[in-house]
């Protein structure tokens, strides 16, 4: 038996293709293919984890896996087949076999023409600092909780930590060529109190390593798990609620979701309008709100094409309160003589100038809310969605926060709560997107947040 | 957590684009071409032994490794056009290693001997890296070796091997069916087929070689008024997934059945606003499945009770073990529910678990009371006294799973179903018990807390219930229940012949996130005055 190779610590070389990579394989893609025309979509990633629960490690891992989408079109037919092997021997079977899937193919009447080349922004995503993190840092990130909560003695913590880095290229046929190469971390964590009537939450997010403060997160997810002990319930209804940061982008970011240009137009979604068309350039929401996708802002660092390959750009979808734009695919914007969107990978609204603090003071009675969980559609012809409070709800009395209540869950709208705006926070990257993207969002004050009834669940 | 209704929503909208964006993360890629050929010719599990080998060599004291194909087909449709035909094919090695009682976990796309001992190698330095912060040790519940166990989802058609223009020609009729009734504008559908090859040894001595197959037909009618002034869609929500073939694909009836979810969907433009109150409800197995899943499934996953889903999924009100089992009255002695992996056509159905054990059948609620947990052979340990005080050897109950190859195995739910009743008792014999109530079919939107208490369920289709008949449709309709008091709640449920199964393929749990497709059994069941609200806000 040999001697255990190194361990890999960081990225290990050529996990993560390069654009020289990336530009040779999709040249080999186009000499192989037959076809009328012919897009890929190249990725590679290596991926790092680590767990805990309970006080104690419980699973950590690493991955490195890479993967190539051949989609074959003759005419108006196409079909897309994967492969991870990038020898010449698997692209060409690749190619052949969505080839003869795209020849069986019935006519897709909504095909469009291969994507023209774009001139991409330039976004700066990829840090060391995060591509260089190893297995002893990230057992090091889960002791900045672990061993408080441990030497408290009456405190469980539960957590996740993954990093990693990856690069996606797309190309076609047509000379289309984009690429782009990113890092990410993002550490969430729950501490519960060991009489079970306590939990806290905290989370953070950021494409460099060296930006997450993994001590600061651990030490917030304990003192609002000490804050949250013994719960007492309230009666559900109508209340004025704060939302921190991330309660705001569960709810917000489903506007996003829903502002599809055809659906509106099709009478199908919250933008149509009775009697046929859809609501852009209508006042939806309170005029202090402005959402837009930008891959070059600073605390979103997107990728800056869809995936389709269109560049992206800033685009706006609410401003001061008008519904500006609404998302449009490339056949759609054909179809009715408009500019196509591209799909977002960012969103942010807009912040204000209040800080928590002041929106605490200003709050005669109501509840201040850590996160939401599980969001169901209700009704999709009003965004209505149900769920309910999580690992921190707090009751405000006369400008302070009086004590910890019981969590309550919600059927309720973000086109109703933005209509219902108080105050406006800081824009702040949120932490509790499971994937990583990028979010910005404000704290709300909002009146009138619908609560139906109590849960027991801590 | 199930995500269905987001997969269709998506798929429907913009399928080319989600499968190219997530074919590298997600969904994999297909094999080399020498990997694949050695995978097809069995010499991987050479390397599987080679791959626990090496894992012991650099210090393991337990290791196990998967070599797993996962192949995925989708057709997807709407109105009378194709939008998009998706092969989806990974292929690659997982090893996992304990040492010291800490594990850890690597994988490979690569099939060589020196990539798979590569794989082993750093799943133990990284267990190794992770003893620094070790407070307590795994123990694995004792096992039976399988040296040479196989495994096949049992009388299926593989779907793989159905031409595309049969597929394509199904749906596209189905749609037409349901575009002939007034107001239904759109449809959308999917043909979803799943096939598993999956080879696992460790180093106790097991070998299993297993393929199973999944099938799900999905289907979505949307019906706008004249004016927009409102849109109503019904889910095609009794075309259930299966771990069967296209055999069963045919025989769901989509083209029958499209035109009747079609006729729903126009219908309920027109039906009446629910008014919000108490309501006695009779549910569909189509509506009971998803129930199940969120308020017996999940808050009966051992290792949500013990708090290790707290960071994602969430815990479990039936918690901590000592103070429920045998203790906590789930709902009235007619209640028995089983928890397996052996259901002909069910989901999670398998011989052998990503454990290297044989899952067995165990009752989680027996005649009323709390009987038992999920577990894996980590967590069977964990209930030790609860054994011994029953006389039950500590042994698991085969839960162990997971999603791909490049996936760490945990706890994921088995089937969990409802069991019938004894006598006879059809759909009309519990309506005929119901002198003013709600009889609902198909589910629908869906939401629980983190510990399981309170949920908020919809449905596809509401009938009111008047003097033991049903009596006109309704729309705006959700039930709100409390865990314990909704299950206490039950006093009827349907005979043998009224037991169907439903499920989700999307069964999210896990950090990383994974995926697991799961069936529940049920048939129709009563509840006595339950919460009902409106959802049919305006403002």
């Amino acid at each position: 038996m040999s001697a255990p190779k190194r361990l890999r610590d960081g990225v290990p070389a050529g996990s993560v293709l390069s654009r020289e990579d990336a530009e040779a394989i999709a040249e080999r893609v186009m000499r192989f293919s037959k076809a009328d025309g012919v897009d890929i979509n190249l990725g590679s990633n290596h991926t790092t984890n680590v767990r805990f629960a309970d006080n104690q490690m419980s699973t950590a891992g690493a991955v490195t896996d890479a993967g190539l989408a051949v989609q074959s079109w003759f005419g108006p037919k196409h079909a897309v087949v994967t492969t991870n092997d990038l020898s010449d021997a698997s692209l060409r079977r690749c190619v052949e076999q969505s080839e003869i899937l795209a020849r069986l193919a019935p006519d897709d009447p909504e095909a469009m023409p291969l994507l023209e080349p774009q001139q991409y922004l330039p976004v700066q995503a990829y840090f060391e600092s995060t591509a260089n993190a190893g297995a002893g840092d990230r057992a090091a990130a889960a002791l900045t909780a672990l061993r408080p909560v441990r030497a408290a003695g009456d405190l469980k913590a539960a957590g996740y930590l993954v990093a990693g880095a990856g690069a996606t290229a797309l190309a076609n046929s047509n000379g289309m060529f984009a690429y782009h190469r990113s890092t990410s971390t993002n550490y969430t964590i729950t501490v519960r109190t060991s009489d079970g009537t306590g939990s806290g939450w905290a989370a953070a997010d950021h494409p460099d390593w060296a930006q997450v403060d993994f001590s600061r997160v651990s030490q917030r997810a304990i003192d609002k798990a000490r804050a949250s002990r013994d719960p007492r319930a309230v009666e559900p209804g109508r209340y004025t609620v704060i939302l921190e940061p991330q309660a705001v982008g569960d709810l917000v970011q489903l506007i996003a979701f829903y502002a599809d240009a055809r659906l509106a137009d099709e009478g199908r979604s919250p933008f149509s309008k009775q009697g046929g068309g859809n609501k852009l350039g209508e006042k939806i929401v309170d005029s202090r709100v402005t959402l837009f996708s930008d891959p070059t802002d600073a605390q979103l660092l997107g990728q800056p094409f869809d995936g389709e390959g269109m560049r992206l750009a800033r685009q706006t979808w609410v401003e001061n309160g008008e519904l500006r734009t609404l998302q449009t695919s490339r056949f759609w914007a054909q179809k009715q003589n408009r500019t196509a969107t591209g799909g977002a990978t960012s969103l942010k609204m807009q912040g204000g100038s209040s800080s928590m603090e002041e929106m605490i003071r200003s709050t005669e009675r109501g509840i201040l809310v850590t996160r939401l969980w599980y969001l169901r559609e209700v009704d999709p012809r009003t965004i209505l969605y149900t769920g309910l409070t999580r690992d921190g709800t707090f009751l405000i009395e006369q400008g302070r926060i009086s004590r910890s209540i019981r969590n309550l869950r919600f059927n309720e709208s973000p086109l109703f709560m933005l209509n219902n705006l108080e105050m406006l926070g800081a824009a702040e990257r949120l932490g509790g997107t499971e994937a990583g993207g990028a979010v910005v969002m404000p704290a709300l004050k909002v009146r009138d947040f619908n609560f139906t009834s109590l849960s027991e669940a801590v | 957590m199930t995500d269905r209704r987001e997969f269709l929503r998506t798929t429907g909208a913009a399928a080319a684009a989600l499968a190219l964006a997530s074919a590298p993360r997600r969904a994999g890629a297909a094999p080399a071409l020498k990997d694949l050929e050695r995978f097809q010719s069995g010499a991987s599990k050479e390397l599987l032994l080679d791959a626990i080998n090496a894992a012991k060599m650099a210090g393991a004291s337990y290791a196990d490794a998967r070599i797993a194909r996962n192949r995925q087909n989708f057709v997807v449709t709407r109105e009378q056009q194709i939008v998009n035909v998706v092969d989806t094919d990974t292929l690659g090695c997982g090893v996992r290693a304990l040492v010291d009682g800490c594990w850890g976990f690597a994988a490979t796309r690569e099939l060589s001997r020196e990539a798979v001992t590569g794989a082993a190698r750093e799943a133990v330095a990284i267990a190794k890296a992770n003893r620094v912060a070790r407070d307590r040790s795994v123990e694995l519940a004792p096992v039976q070796a399988y040296p040479n166990a196989t495994w096949r989802t049992p009388g299926v058609t593989d779907p793989f091997e159905v031409p595309l223009e049969q597929k394509v020609d199904l749906l596209l009729k189905a749609n037409a069916e349901a575009m002939k009734i007034a107001n239904v504008r759109f449809v959308n559908s999917v043909l979803f087929f799943v096939k598993q090859e999956k080879l696992f040894a460790s180093t106790e001595g097991t070998v299993t070689d297993q393929t199973l197959v999944r099938s799900w037909p999905l289907f979505n009618a949307t019906a706008v008024s004249a004016d927009f002034s409102d849109f109503q869609t019904r889910t095609g929500a009794e075309a259930a997934p299966m771990g069967r073939g296209w055999e069963y694909v045919l025989q769901c009836d989509l083209i029958g059945n499209a035109r009747k979810w079609g006729e729903q969907a126009a219908e309920k433009l027109s039906a009446r606003p629910v008014e919000v109150g108490k309501y006695d409800l009779v549910l569909a197995p189509s509506n009971m499945w998803l129930t199940i899943h969120e308020s017996i499934g999940h808050p009966t996953e051992l290792d949500r009770a013990m708090g290790y889903e707290a960071n994602y999924a969430g815990t479990s009100f039936i918690a901590p073990p000592e103070a429920q089992l045998g203790i906590l009255k789930y709902g009235p002695s007619i209640m028995n529910v089983q928890g397996d992996r052996s259901q002909e056509g069910a989901l999670s159905s398998i011989g052998y678990d990503d454990d290297g054990e044989r899952p067995d059948d165990f009752l989680i609620v027996k005649d009323g009371m709390f009987n038992d947990y999920q577990t894996t052979r980590e967590q069977a340990p964990w209930l030790r006294e609860w054994y011994a005080k029953q006389g039950r050897p500590v042994r698991s109950h085969g839960c162990s799973y997971a999603d791909s190859w490049g996936s760490v195995a945990f706890q994921r739910m088995p089937n969990v179903s409802l069991l019938p009743s004894t006598d006879n008792t059809s759909w009309d014999d519990l309506i005929a018990g119901v002198d003013r109530g709600i009889a609902i079919v198909g589910d629908g939107s869906f939401s629980i807390d983190q510990q399981r208490y309170n949920a908020q369920f919809g449905g596809q289709v509401f009938y009111e219930i008047r003097g033991g008949k049903l009596a006109g449709m309704l729309k705006d309709v959700a039930y709100q229940i409390r865990t314990p008091d909704f299950w206490n709640s039950m006093d009827g449920i349907g005979g043998r012949a009224s037991y169907e199964l439903g499920g989700s393929f999307f069964d999210g749990k896990g950090q990383p996130p994974q995926v697991n497709a799961v069936s529940h059994g049920s048939p129709p069941a009563r509840f006595r005055q339950v919460n009902v609200i409106n959802t049919g806000r305006k403002g």
